[in-house]
């Protein structure tokens, strides 16, 4: 899909992850972790069942910018490895994806904890 | 002395000597900015914590009020302080250069009024001659003891507080001029069964009415008594709370009735919520205020009824319900 369908389904799809947190935000007493674990979870799950590739096909930014991808990458690189290193490879696979960005969040957080500090 | 059941009468008409109130900047740009003693507008006040700074708005708030009442430390028989954080490190650790006996006391928003209550309490009986009476809460320590730290960027909803950086305080003796304390009435704990932290206003509202009711029993007056009827921090979501309750039991606040929370902020001011809590909600608004009007002469005579959410960060991850205090006290002019 390309050009301004991608636009409006990356519109849509994205606005509508967003919403889901917002509705759990509102309508439940779970915190704003929980909130961001069950998105988490979602995604692994729906990549478990091989439909978050087609969603970052139709919505592309859509989603892969909101936390589902999150959980998407780590059940790919986990299905990936297993498929080449078996059972071994569910658990090296995990992070196999996402290690630049744990990683990243490691060193900029850190960096970003020597320059600055919490303004109240 | 015991008037009623829950409700000192202080005969020998102790008074409010000196206030002191410090307010941090969203405070300082509210409705009441220019009536607080002093607006710190660092929320770190020159320290390298909100909890330190917090310490800092009480110690300044404790000498701008021995001050003011034209004393010195030395003169202050006891000193009777209260805030939010575990173990009540601001009041115990600003006591350490004051060399002064400390009596530490907590019902966390409602602690101003306790501390007065059993100021008035000690000088009208004797057991002391002047009573430094001091609260304080600090929105950004509060926030981490209690909800989540800033940088974590929770979302709010709009039934939330905010609570009110700054300390306010109060001399309380013998003298010949200030506003005459009367009556405090102490409140009961209320859990009506609501364990959510964001709707404080409607946990307290039901604390906030029984103790008005019994006071009115108590002293056998009414509302029309008081030019002004102020509650602590029940905010735009509880207060409406509180006037239904009242109603239901026959008393009708009309106009007088109003919130210190309410008052402290200007609605439209941003990430205010329903408006202001902490202990230095009722402390500033009233001491900073309320107070003032009396000694301006636009009121007569005023209750102050300060309500307290009692939970715990424990309490709210073991999901428990939040118990809640009021405790009122009766301020007036005078030769009234």
């Amino acid at each position: 899909m390309h050009g301004f369908t991608m636009y409006i389904m990356a519109f849509l799809v994205g606005g509508f992850i967003c919403f889901i947190g917002q509705l759990l935000m509102d309508l439940t007493k779970l915190t704003p972790a929980h909130v961001m674990t069950i998105l988490v979870v979602a995604g692994a799950i729906l990549d478990g069942l091989g439909l978050y590739d087609p969603l970052i096909k139709i919505a592309g930014a859509g989603a892969t910018v909101p936390i589902t991808s999150f959980g998407n990458s780590l059940v790919h690189g986990a299905l990936i490895e297993s498929q080449r290193d078996g059972i071994i490879g569910i658990i090296t696979g995990i992070f196999e994806v996402t290690s630049a960005g744990i990683s990243a969040a490691i060193v900029f957080g850190f960096l970003a904890s020597l320059v600055f500090r919490a303004r109240g | 002395m015991l008037c009623g059941q829950q409700t000192w009468q202080f005969p020998s008409r102790p008074r409010v000597l000196g206030t002191g109130t410090i307010v941090g900047e969203k405070e300082g740009q509210g409705p009441l900015g220019d009536r607080f003693d002093l607006v710190v507008t660092d929320p770190y006040v020159g320290q390298n914590s909100f909890e330190k700074a917090e310490r800092k708005l009480m110690e300044e708030a404790q000498k701008t009020a021995v001050q003011k009442a034209g004393l010195t430390i030395e003169e202050i028989s006891m000193v009777i302080s209260g805030d939010l954080l575990a173990q009540n490190i601001t009041s115990h650790f600003a006591a350490r250069t004051q060399g002064r006996p400390l009596l530490n006391v907590f019902s966390a928003c409602a602690t101003s009024m306790q501390a007065v209550a059993i100021g008035a309490q000690l000088v009208d009986t004797g057991y002391a001659s002047n009573v430094l009476a001091a609260v304080s809460s600090h929105n950004s320590s509060a926030e981490r003891a209690f909800r989540y730290p800033t940088e974590y960027g929770a979302q709010k909803p709009p039934t939330a507080h905010c609570t009110v950086t700054g300390a306010g305080a109060v001399v309380i003796g013998k003298g010949s001029t200030g506003p005459v304390i009367t009556y405090a009435t102490l409140g009961k704990v209320i859990d009506l069964g609501i364990d959510n932290p964001w709707e404080m206003g409607a946990a307290m509202a039901p604390a906030a009415a029984d103790t008005l009711v019994r006071h009115f029993l108590d002293t056998g007056r009414k509302p029309q008594d008081y030019d002004l009827i102020a509650t602590g921090d029940l905010a735009r979501v509880g207060h409406p709370m509180a006037r239904h309750l009242l109603k239901e039991q026959g008393y009708e606040l009309g106009e007088r009735f109003t919130d210190c929370g309410i008052l402290m902020y200007d609605e439209t001011q941003s990430e205010v919520f329903s408006g202001g809590s902490g202990p230095a909600c009722a402390a500033c608004v009233t001491f900073g205020y309320l107070l003032l009007g009396l000694m301006e002469k636009r009121y007569r005579r005023i209750l102050v009824v300060a309500t307290g959410a009692l939970l715990s960060p424990v309490s709210s991850q073991q999901k428990d319900t939040i118990p809640c205090i009021a405790h009122a006290v009766a301020f007036e002019r005078d030769g009234e």
